[in-house]
C-alpha cells in the first residue's frame, strides 16, 4: 500500500527476464513481503489444521464452557459448549480458504474465456455485457438468498453465490486486457499469417492476459472470505457442527460478554487472512506493472 | 447527451426485462407447491386444480410471467404466508429504516473517505498519509460485521456512548433517530469510506500532476486552494461513481448491520423470510433490491455524463 513509485532502477534493470524482474520487485517491497509470508502461514495453517489443532472442532466440553485464553490445555480459550477456539479456528480458516478458491476458481472458469470473446468480438460482447449487467443488478447476499432457498443453504452455494457476483469484475478485467493486446504488432503479425481467432486468443492473448487474471483473483480472495464469514455469520452460508469463523462470531456475539475472546480471534482471522491478499496482492500489481505509479 | 441517455435508458430496460425473467424462473425453482400449500395437504385433486386455477398457475408460462409483471407494476406483491399481512405493509414499515441507515452510512463514507484522501495527498510521504492509508486498509481487510460487534462491546456497553440496539423514527424524532443510527451508519460505513479513500487520493495524485495544475501553482496559487478548486473537484466524479458501483454491497451489508444491531429494516425482513421460507416476500425483496439497484445505476450514469463530458463523446462503455 505505501510504496509509491519503484525504486528507479527496477523498472529498467531486469526487462529481459520477465519472472526474474517481478520477483525481485516483489523482494524490494517490505508490505509485499509482509503479505507474502502472511499469506504462508495462513495456507499453512489451513492445510495442517488437523495436525496443529489440539482437539477435533467439533468435540465438546461441557465441564470447561468459557475458559479464558491462556488456561491450561486451551491456548485461545473455549466457547459456550467447551469447544476448543484454536481448533476452531484452525478449522474455520480452511473452511474460509476452501470457500475462498471455489469461488475465485468459478469465477475464473466462466469470467477468462467470456472476457476473451467480449474483448474479441464485438457481437459477442453486446451479449455478455447485458448478461454481466443483469448479474450486477443482483447484490451477492441476494443470489446468496435466492440460492438458500431453493436449495438449502450450504458451502458449494455459498461459493456459487460469491463466484457468481465476481464474475463480471473478472469479465471486465479480462476484456479490457483483450482489448489491449489485440491490437499489439505481434496479434497483427499472427492475423496476417492467418492464425484462426481461437488460436490467437489461446497462444497470444490469454498468456499476456494471465497477469491481470492473477491480481484479479488476489481480489477476490478476500472479498470472498469476507463474503462467506458473511454468509455463514447470518445462517445463509456454512452450516454447524462445520467449523466456519463466521459461524463462530455469530455464536459468540450471543455470549459476548462472558467470554469477549471468543468474538475477537474469528475476527482477526478473517483479518489477517484478507490483510495477506492485499497486500500480496498491491505487491504483485506492482510488480507486474513496473510503469504503474498510481494504483487504483 | 440525448444519445447517450437513450442507449443507457434502453439498456437499463433491456436489463430490467431480464433480471425480472431471472426472479421470475427463480422463483418457480423455490422447493413446494405453492397451490398445495393454500390448498392444504387434504386437498382432493379437483380442489387443487380450482385453487390452481385461482392462482393462475395452469395458465401458459408466458401468460404467468407477464400477470407478474402487471402485479409488480401495481405493486401487488402478494401476501406474506406467514402472518397474512399483505407484502406492500411489511415493505413499508421496513424499507424507510433501511434507508435512513443506507444515506447516513453514505454521508458519513463521503466525509470522512474525501477526508481521509485529501490528508493522504496533501501530506505525501509524511505520517498523516500512513494513518490514511492504514485505515483503507484496515476498512477493506476487517469485515464490518466484526467491526459491529466490537463496536457494540466498546463503544455501546464498556463506554455506553451510544444504544447497543433499537430503531427510533427519524421522522418522529429525527435526534434520537439519529442517534440510535450513529453507530450503525459508521460501521456500515467503513468499508465505503475506505474504497472511497483510496479513490479519492488515486484521483487527486492523478489531477496534481496535470499541466494545468502546474500553470495554476506557477500563477501563485497555493497548493492547498490547487487541492480543494481542481483535485477535490476531479475527485468527485470517481466518488458518485464509486457510491454508484458500491451499492450493491452496502445492501448486502446493510442486511447484515441490521442484524447485529437489532434494527427492524429491509434486511430482517428479508432474512426472516428467507428462514421461514416465505416466498411471495423473497420474491418481493429480492425484486425491489434489483430494480431500484439498476435504477440507481441508471442514475448514476447519467449524472456521471453530466458532470464529466468526456464520457458522452466516448461512447456507452
Amino acid at each position: 500500500m505505501a510504496v509509491e513509485t519503484l525504486p528507479p532502477g527496477t523498472a529498467g534493470a531486469g526487462l529481459g527476464s520477465g519472472r526474474g524482474r517481478i520477483l525481485s520487485s516483489l523482494r524490494s517491497n517490505p508490505l509485499g513481503i509482509t503479505g507474502g509470508v502472511m499469506l504462508v502461514a495462513v495456507v499453512l495453517a489451513a492445510l495442517l489444521a488437523p495436525v496443529l489443532a489440539p482437539y477435533p472442532p467439533t468435540e465438546v466440553h461441557f465441564d470447561t464452557p468459557f475458559q479464558r485464553p491462556l488456561t491450561e490445555g486451551f491456548l485461545l480459550g473455549t466457547d459456550d459448549l467447551g469447544r476448543d477456539v484454536l481448533s476452531r479456528l484452525l478449522f474455520g480458516i480452511q473452511t474460509s480458504l476452501q470457500v475462498g478458491v471455489l469461488s475465485v476458481l468459478l469465477a475464473v472458469v466462466i469470467g477468462t474465456p467470456l472476457g476473451l470473446l467480449a474483448g474479441y468480438s464485438r457481437g459477442f460482447d453486446a451479449v455478455i455485457s447485458r448478461l454481466t449487467d443483469v448479474t450486477l443488478a443482483f447484490p451477492f447476499l441476494i443470489i446468496a438468498v435466492g440460492l438458500a432457498a431453493i436449495s438449502g443453504p450450504s458451502l458449494g452455494n455459498a461459493a456459487v453465490a460469491l463466484g457468481i457476483a465476481q464474475i463480471p469484475t473478472m469479465i471486465r478485467v479480462v476484456r479490457g486486457e483483450t482489448l489491449r493486446i489485440k491490437e499489439s504488432d505481434f496479434v497483427l503479425g499472427a492475423r496476417t499469417m492467418d492464425a484462426s481467432p481461437t488460436w490467437i486468443m489461446l497462444r497470444h492473448v490469454l498468456p499476456n492476459a494471465t497477469s491481470a487474471i492473477i491480481v484479479q483473483a488476489t481480489v477476490i480472495m478476500p472479498v470472498a472470505v469476507i463474503g462467506e464469514a458473511l454468509l455463514s455469520f447470518l445462517g445463509l452460508g456454512i452450516q454447524p457442527p462445520t467449523p466456519s469463523l463466521g459461524i463462530m462470531l455469530s455464536d459468540a456475539q450471543q455470549y459476548i460478554f462472558r467470554a469477549p475472546s471468543a468474538a475477537i480471534f474469528p475476527g482477526i482471522a478473517i483479518a489477517a487472512i484478507c490483510l495477506a491478499f492485499n497486500l500480496f496482492g498491491d505487491a504483485l500489481r506492482d510488480a507486474f506493472d513496473p510503469t504503474n505509479t498510481t494504483r487504483k | 447527451m440525448g444519445r447517450y441517455v437513450f442507449t443507457k435508458l434502453w439498456q437499463s430496460v433491456l436489463t430490467l426485462v431480464l433480471a425480472s425473467i431471472v426472479v421470475f424462473v427463480g422463483v418457480r425453482q423455490l422447493p413446494g407447491d405453492p397451490a398445495l400449500a393454500m390448498a392444504g395437504e387434504e386437498a382432493t385433486p379437483e380442489q387443487l386444480a380450482a385453487v390452481r386455477a385461482e392462482m393462475g398457475l395452469d395458465q401458459p408460462l408466458v401468460a404467468q410471467y407477464l400477470a407478474f409483471v402487471r402485479n409488480m407494476f401495481r405493486g401487488d406483491f402478494g401476501e406474506s404466508t406467514r402472518t397474512g399481512t399483505p407484502v406492500t405493509e411489511l415493505i413499508a414499515t421496513t424499507l424507510p429504516v433501511t434507508l435512513w441507515l443506507s444515506a447516513y452510512a453514505i454521508v458519513v463514507a463521503i466525509v470522512v473517505g474525501i477526508l481521509f484522501g485529501v490528508i493522504a495527498e496533501r501530506f505525501r510521504g509524511r505520517w498523516p498519509e500512513w494513518v490514511a492509508n492504514a485505515f483503507a486498509l484496515v476498512g477493506l481487510s476487517v469485515p464490518n460485521f466484526w467491526l459491529g460487534i466490537l463496536a457494540i462491546l466498546y463503544l455501546a456497553v464498556t463506554l455506553g456512548w451510544f444504544p447497543a440496539s433499537g430503531y427510533v423514527d427519524v421522522l418522529s424524532d429525527p435526534l434520537r433517530g439519529l442517534y440510535y443510527l450513529t453507530l450503525p451508519a459508521l460501521i456500515l460505513g467503513t468499508g465505503l469510506a475506505a474504497v472511497i479513500m483510496r479513490q479519492t487520493r488515486a484521483s487527486m495524485i492523478e489531477t496534481m500532476t496535470t499541466d494545468y495544475v502546474r500553470t495554476a501553482r506557477a500563477k501563485g496559487l497555493g497548493r492547498g486552494r490547487v487541492l480543494v478548486r481542481y483535485g477535490l473537484r476531479n475527485s468527485l466524479i470517481v466518488v458518485v461513481t464509486i457510491v454508484g458501483l458500491q451499492l450493491g454491497g452496502l445492501i448486502s451489508g446493510a442486511v447484515v448491520t441490521e442484524r447485529i444491531f437489532a434494527l427492524p429494516g429491509f434486511g430482517k425482513l428479508t432474512l426472516d423470510a428467507v428462514f421461514t421460507r416465505d416466498y411471495p416476500v423473497i420474491q418481493a425483496v429480492v425484486l425491489i433490491i434489483t430494480v431500484s439497484y439498476i435504477l440507481i445505476n441508471l442514475a448514476v450514469d447519467i449524472l456521471y455524463s453530466v458532470v464529466n463530458p468526456k464520457i458522452r463523446v466516448g461512447g456507452a462503455n
